[in-house]
C-alpha cells in the first residue's frame, strides 16, 4: 500500500510525467480509434431508422457524448486545480491548463451538435431550453477560464489564479443549472421541453456508451499531449529538459 | 444494412446537412485540435534545440 | 464582538470617504445606470405592455453592467499605493477587512441602484407592488453582485486588459442572481407570487456571505505575492 503511495507521488513531478504520458498516450489513442470505429458502425449501420426522428436522430451519438464530456472535463479540471492549490504541486496546474481547451472544444461541440439538432425537430437553431443554456454558460466558464489564464504572465499565479475561478466555477455551476432549469419552467410557454425522452433502445445506449468512451479517450490523449508541450514551455531551462533526447539528438 | 445506396447513406433521409453538418464539425474539430498540441510541443522542442546549438557555437 | 465588527466598519468608514472624496466615480456608475435603461424604451417602442414585460429583465441587466464599473476599481488604487500589502500585514484578519471593502462597494454601487431603481420602474409603467418587489429583490440582489464580482476583481488585479477579462469571468456567474431577481418581479406581476424567488435569492447572498470573502481573500494573497 504505502508502495503504491510513493509511486504515485514519485509520477505527481513534471520531469517523471513527462516520459510515462509520452508512453500513454499511443495507447490512449489506439483505444479512442477502436472505440470510434465500433461507435460509428452503430451509429450509422447496427442503430435503425427511428420513427418518429428518422435519420435525425444519429447527431445524438455524438452531441450526448460531447455534454458529457464538457461537463466532465470541467470537474476533473477543477479536481486537478483544488489539489494543485492544496498540495503545491506544479503539475496539478498544468493538467488543468492542459484540459481546459478540450473542454471548451466538447462544450462548443455540445452546443453545435444540438443547434444541428435542434433544427430540423424543433425547427429552430436555438430554443432557450435549460440545458442548451446551461452549457452556453458552461462554455462561458471555459473561456473565462483560459482568459484568465492566458492574461497572466507568471505560471504559478497563472495556476492558483485560474484553480481559484475553476473552484468558485464549479461551486456555481449546479446552482446555475437549477436556476436556469427554474427560469425554464416559468416561462414554459416560450420554449420547447425535452423532458419526456422516448424510451431509448438497447443498441442506442450501447451506441451513445462507445462514442463516449471514444470522447473520453480522445480528451485524455489530446490533454497528455498539450501538457507535455505545457511542461517544456514550463521547465525549459531545468536540466532534465535539455539532457531530454529529444532536445539532445536531431530526431524528435 | 440500413441504406440500399451510398447515395442513401448520404442523404440520410433527408436530414443529411445536420447529420453531416455534427459529425463533420466533430471530425474536423478532433483532427486539427491533436495537431494543435502536438504542433505546440514540436515548436517548443525546435527552440530548445536551437538554444543548445547556440550554446555549443557560443561557450562563454 | 467588536474586534470583529470593528475593522469591518473602520474599512467601510474609510472607503466612504474615500468615495465622497472622488464623487465622480460613482456618480459615473449611477447615470450608466440611468442612461441604459432609459435607452430600451427608444430601441424597442414606447408600447406599455411591452415595456412593463421587459422591465424587471432591462432594470436587473442594467444594473450587473453598473456594478461591473465600479468593480474593476475596487482593489487597484489600493494595489497602487501599497495599502493592501499593508492590511495583508495588519493584525486584523485579511477576510475581515476584504468583507469590508466589499460592504463599501455595496454601499457606493448596489445600494444607489436600489434606490434608483423604483424611479426607473415608473418610466415602464410598473405598478406599486411591482415596484417594492423589485426593491427587496435588488436590495438582496446587489450585495451578491458585489460579492461575487469581487472574486473576479481580485483574480484580475494588475493585469492587462483586466476590466474586459473582469466582465468575462464574473458575468456567467451573474446568471442565478438575474434569473431570481427579474423573476421574482415577473412573478409578482404574473399572479405567481414573489416568495420562492426572493427566498432563493435570500439563499444565494448567505452562501455567498460565507464563501465569496474567502475565495477573494485567496485571490488577493496570489495576486500580490
Amino acid at each position: 500500500m504505502s508502495n503504491r503511495i510513493v509511486n504515485w507521488f514519485k509520477y505527481a513531478s513534471p520531469q517523471s510525467f513527462y516520459p510515462l504520458a509520452g508512453k500513454l498516450i499511443p495507447w490512449f489513442w489506439a483505444l479512442a480509434i477502436v472505440f470510434t470505429v465500433a461507435g460509428l458502425y452503430i451509429t450509422f449501420f447496427a442503430a435503425p431508422t427511428d420513427f418518429q426522428q428518422g435519420e435525425g436522430y444519429r447527431i445524438i451519438f455524438i452531441h450526448v457524448p460531447a455534454a458529457w464530456m464538457s461537463m466532465f472535463i470541467y470537474i476533473v479540471m477543477a479536481g486537478w486545480a483544488g489539489l494543485g492549490l492544496a498540495l503545491n504541486t506544479r503539475l496539478s496546474g498544468m493538467m488543468a491548463q492542459a484540459l481546459a481547451p478540450t473542454g471548451a472544444i466538447m462544450a462548443f461541440l455540445s452546443l453545435w451538435t444540438g443547434a444541428f439538432w435542434g433544427k430540423p425537430m424543433w425547427g429552430a437553431w436555438w430554443v432557450w431550453d435549460a440545458r442548451l443554456t446551461s452549457a452556453l454558460i458552461l462554455f462561458f466558464l471555459y473561456i473565462g477560464f483560459i482568459a484568465l489564464q492566458a492574461a497572466i504572465d507568471d505560471p504559478r499565479r497563472a495556476d492558483k489564479a485560474g484553480a481559484i475561478l475553476a473552484l468558485v466555477g464549479v461551486v456555481n455551476v449546479p446552482i446555475i443549472y437549477f436556476s436556469v432549469k427554474w427560469w425554464n419552467t416559468l416561462h414554459q410557454g416560450a420554449s420547447v421541453s425535452l423532458t419526456k425522452a422516448p424510451t431509448m433502445a438497447a443498441t442506442m445506449l450501447w451506441g451513445m456508451l462507445i462514442m463516449a468512451l471514444a470522447f473520453w479517450m480522445y480528451s485524455i490523449a489530446v490533454a497528455l499531449t498539450r501538457v507535455r508541450a505545457i511542461i517544456l514551455e514550463r521547465e525549459a531551462h531545468t536540466e532534465w529538459v535539455k539532457d531530454l533526447p529529444e532536445v539532445q539528438g536531431a530526431k524528435q | 444494412m440500413n441504406w440500399e445506396s451510398p447515395a442513401a447513406f448520404f442523404a440520410m433521409g433527408g436530414y443529411g446537412l445536420y447529420v453531416w453538418g455534427s459529425f463533420g464539425v466533430c471530425a474536423v474539430l478532433m483532427i486539427v485540435e491533436p495537431i494543435l498540441a502536438s504542433k505546440r510541443r514540436k515548436d517548443i522542442l525546435r527552440s530548445l534545440r536551437r538554444e543548445r546549438i547556440a550554446e555549443q557555437l557560443d561557450p562563454q | 464582538m467588536n474586534a470583529t465588527l470593528a475593522p469591518i466598519l473602520a474599512i467601510i468608514r474609510r472607503d466612504l470617504l474615500l468615495a465622497m472624496r472622488r464623487k465622480s466615480e460613482v456618480l459615473t456608475a449611477l447615470f450608466f445606470f440611468i442612461i441604459v435603461v432609459s435607452l430600451f424604451p427608444l430601441g424597442i417602442g414606447p408600447e406599455t405592455a411591452l415595456l412593463r414585460k421587459i422591465a424587471p429583465g432591462v432594470i436587473w441587466v442594467a444594473a450587473l453592467l453598473a456594478t461591473m464599473l465600479g468593480l474593476a476599481r475596487l482593489f487597484a488604487p489600493d494595489h497602487a499605493d501599497g495599502t493592501l500589502e499593508q492590511m495583508v500585514l495588519s493584525p486584523s484578519p485579511l477576510g475581515l477587512l476584504i468583507t469590508g471593502k466589499i460592504a463599501a462597494h455595496w454601499i457606493t454601487t448596489g445600494l444607489p441602484l436600489v434606490l434608483l431603481a423604483p424611479v426607473l420602474g415608473i418610466q415602464f409603467d410598473l405598478d406599486g407592488g411591482a415596484l417594492g418587489i423589485m426593491v427587496v429583490a435588488l436590495l438582496l440582489g446587489t450585495p451578491l453582485l458585489s460579492l461575487i464580482g469581487a472574486i473576479g476583481a481580485a483574480l484580475t488585479l494588475g493585469l492587462r486588459g483586466g476590466g474586459v477579462l473582469l466582465s468575462l469571468l464574473v458575468l456567467p456567474l451573474y446568471v442565478p442572481a438575474l434569473i431570481f431577481g427579474a423573476g421574482a418581479v415577473e412573478a409578482h406581476i404574473s399572479g405567481l407570487g414573489a416568495g420562492g424567488h426572493l427566498s432563493l435569492l435570500a439563499a444565494l447572498l448567505a452562501l455567498a456571505v460565507f464563501f465569496a470573502p474567502w475565495a477573494t481573500t485567496a485571490a488577493l494573497r496570489i495576486a500580490i505575492e
